[in-house]
């Protein structure tokens, strides 16, 4: 009774509507979509914390979940209230204040159900009056934004194939779209959007097509039926053009192409469609018959950038092939790219793009030694683009691996890879911070690392690039030069993504880390 | 909702083809070489792409090791197989028939088998050569000795007697995963000479040859060499060859606990 009374006391904060509109003119006292405003730009127009105060930054309160799962969400913040995803689809609200949770919302993952990975969650929408979360069991659930309570519950796949979710969804105005897992299990990949205040499902992109269906002649045989091209990273959205644009998966099986001969349409693909109807407006494929597992998945950033003399509506991409792509919003026509890290693979990209590929590339019974990795140049974890530095920043890595091609048997449920992968002896797995001209993808500047970091960047108005490292050092560079300019080893690996807002009028940031959030304020 | 969830767990464990009523045995019961082949094939597909295809390990752990610590039995690495380990990355194999499971178990548990040898060589004067050229100054066996180079007490089970030799003549021939020397000098001008025991983008952890251990942050330091590939442990090339066979047969019958 006596701490009801002490709860009762403090001055709480009450959420309120997070509208479409709030989203898309993306105040910067909130985090209220998975990149931080619809072009995933992962930049905060905040600049109390900043290049010359950031040494003050401590941290002000940590929240540990229970789970001994990779701890891999991406928070959202509304009012004053922090919403975090946890493994298996859980989540809590905040109060960012105290860091005291108000409410949880628990998710039992059915037993039995596998995906490729351990059970992540990368984070949850907001619309309305409302909090969407997708579950690894291939669930989508909107919970009452002031209680937690569930409203309702979709079941978007059969988690018994191999479908899962881990990625965020995304709100659209009164929709909300969700990417699925599950490229390891000779899946058909798709995407799809629900009503917002139903959960009746609006529509579905097929991210491989059927037979009759355009695309379809790019699988040889029967190899379409088993094709992946998962969506499992959240993607992008145009407001003025009402396009969405969402990254896809690797084609299955993953190192054995022998029998899914042609481009594999929609795989390693990013997909541009329509926010109303699902319909596809433009396509890009990255990685045509890839047989290495560098899904396209990665954040694609909507900006302007001057490219060959003229400013443009863009899309800036960083692969896991290790190429990094500037495409034009409207059309996806391909303007500029080339490698960012570490490759052996293609020898370039020709006027379209696509790249050329150099001999002894493709995986083989002995093992074939290429860099990338199956890791990539990068991966999940989020780029971020600064327009006050016009600098496009990424985790980079630059190993290398064997690829080994076996035999793939499709049966449902299992595993669908056709070989598997070895490290190099003896050599290390390294990486930097990178931070790019948008434009042509030629290196400003790097900040070196001790390993590359499964985590993304965030820069910020502050002249800041906050990141992190996989020994668990959350840090912040200097936007214009990469300095390092303050650190914090926070005792587990970091493997997510960083945001920041006001919280009561002082700016934090937040970043999962072990399996804990952690959130800095200044040293007052 | 929470009928739903019992039914969706009733369902999917009857698509797990787990046999709730399944009593299993503490040996595996389908072990023999033709079993041991289809699991090969089975773990090729769906195992080796984080465990490596000589269960050398890599996203996964490594299984080309006498102990495993999740399925020190048979029984133990079936349900491994089957049900994955919680908390980890480890899925389960659900879509494995119990057959299957166990051929995957038998062909696990034949990369971490390294047969007895027959080696040339008297094990009992090899553990006195052991003691007489002070090998248990930097390596433990069976809780006793010291802690600079790795832990012998199983190496029997884990390494070829052809390695144990190579390394025996030349350490900085094949050195094991992680290993690495460094050289150091200090803000104050001292020289460090050690392993590194840990190591991030902006720190570093040693400990020096004679047990002593520090912590560093990269930018105070004056000089960091990294001598990759050296190792402080010597050759014995000049060891009469027969008790070289000696020393080899004893580190051969060091295999842990049976």
């Amino acid at each position: 009774m006596k701490l009801f009374f002490a709860i009762a006391a403090l001055p709480l904060v009450l959420p309120g509507q997070v509208s479409y509109e709030r989203i898309r003119q993306g105040d910067p006292k909130d985090w209220l979509t998975y990149s931080g405003t619809y072009d995933a730009q992962r930049f905060s127009r905040l600049d109390k914390i900043n290049a010359s105060n950031v040494k003050r930054l401590r941290p002000l309160w940590v929240y540990q979940i229970k789970a001994n799962d990779s701890f891999e969400t991406s928070p959202l913040i509304a009012d004053g209230i922090m919403y975090v995803s946890e493994p298996g689809g859980s989540v809590t609200a905040l109060d960012t204040v105290t860091g005291r949770s108000l409410w949880k919302y628990r998710h039992d993952v059915p037993k039995g159900v596998r995906g490729c990975c351990s059970p992540v969650n990368r984070g949850v929408a907001i619309l309305g009056d409302m909090v969407y979360v997708g579950t690894f069991d291939a669930h989508l659930i909107a919970l009452d934004i002031k209680s937690g309570i569930v409203r309702w519950d979709a079941e978007v796949a059969d988690p018994k194939l191999g479908n899962s979710i881990t990625a965020a969804p995304l709100a659209l105005k009164d929709k909300i779209v969700v990417g699925m897992a599950g490229g390891e299990y000779g899946v058909r990949g798709f995407l799809d959007a629900y009503d917002a205040k139903t959960g009746k499902r609006a529509w579905r992109f097929w991210t491989v097509p059927a037979k009759g269906e355009p695309g379809f002649e790019t699988w040889s045989g029967d190899s379409a039926k088993t094709g992946s091209a998962t969506t499992w990273v959240t993607g992008a959205y145009d407001p003025d053009q009402n396009i969405v644009f969402w990254g896809t998966g690797n084609p299955g099986p993953d190192w054995n192409g022998d029998h899914r001969l042609g481009d594999n349409l929609y795989s390693d693909c990013l997909l541009a469609l329509d926010g109303d109807t699902g319909k596809l407006k433009w396509y890009f494929q990255f990685t045509p018959h890839d047989l290495h597992d560098w899904d396209s998945t990665e954040v694609p950033v909507l900006a302007e950038a001057t490219v060959r003399g003229q400013k443009r509506k863009v899309v800036l991409f960083g692969n896991r092939n290790a190429f990094y792509y500037v495409l034009d919003r409207e059309s996806g026509k391909f303007l500029a790219g080339k490698d960012y890290a570490k490759q052996t693979w293609a020898k370039g990209l020709d006027d379209s793009g696509r790249p050329i590929l150099l001999p002894n590339a493709e995986p083989t019974a002995e093992g074939t030694k290429v860099y990338p990795d199956v890791g990539g140049g990068t991966n999940w974890f989020s780029p971020s683009f600064n327009p006050q530095t016009n600098l496009f920043y990424v985790s980079a890595h630059d190993a290398g691996g064997y690829f080994l091609k076996g035999e793939a048997e499709y049966k449902p449920g299992a595993q669908f890879n056709g070989g598997g992968l070895k490290p190099i002896p003896g050599e290390d797995h390294i990486g930097a911070i990178r931070a790019l001209n948008p434009a042509t993808g030629d290196l400003k500047w790097e900040f070196k690392l001790h390993s590359g970091s499964w985590a993304g960047v965030l820069s910020t108005a502050g002249n800041l690039v906050f990141g992190s490292s996989n020994e668990g050092d959350f840090y912040a560079l200097d936007a214009t030069a990469g300095k390092l300019l303050w650190r914090f080893q926070t005792g587990g690996p970091i493997i997510a993504n960083p945001v920041t807002y006001l919280s009561d009028g002082k700016q934090q940031v937040a970043i999962a880390a072990g399996n804990s959030i952690f959130v800095f304020a200044l040293d007052e | 909702m929470r009928l739903l969830g019992i039914f969706l767990a009733s369902a999917l464990a009857a698509l797990a083809q787990v046999d709730p009523e399944y009593v299993i045995p503490k040996e595996n019961p389908s072990a023999s070489p033709e079993d041991l082949k289809a699991g090969e094939k089975l773990f090729l597909g769906q195992c080796a792409s984080c465990h490596g295809p000589k269960g050398e390990g890599g996203k996964g752990a490594v299984l080309g090791q006498p102990r495993l610590r999740h399925a020190p039995d048979d029984a133990a690495l079936f349900v491994v197989i089957r049900d994955g380990i919680k908390g980890t990355d480890m899925p389960g194999g659900y879509a494995l028939t119990t057959h299957e499971t166990w051929q995957v178990a038998a062909y696990v548990r034949s990369l971490g088998r390294m047969a007895h040898e027959n080696v040339p060589g008297d094990a009992s004067r090899g553990r006195e050569i052991f003691r007489a050229k002070g090998c248990g100054g930097c390596h433990i066996v069976s809780g006793e000795g010291g802690s600079l180079g790795p832990e012998l007490t199983e190496i029997g089970a884990k390494r070829s007697s052809k390695h144990l030799r190579t390394v025996l003549m030349d350490p900085e021939k094949e050195l094991p995963e992680g290993f690495l020397m460094v050289r150091l000098v200090t803000g104050d001008g001292r020289n460090i000479r050690g392993v590194r025991l840990n190591e991030d983008t902006f720190t570093i952890q040693v400990r020096d040859t004679s047990g002593h251990v520090y912590s560093f942050v990269k930018p105070d330091l004056k000089e960091l060499h990294k001598d990759e590939g050296k190792s402080p442990m010597p050759s014995f090339k000049s060891l009469p060859a027969g008790e070289t066979d000696d020393l080899v047969a004893y580190l051969v019958s060091l295999r842990g606990k049976p």
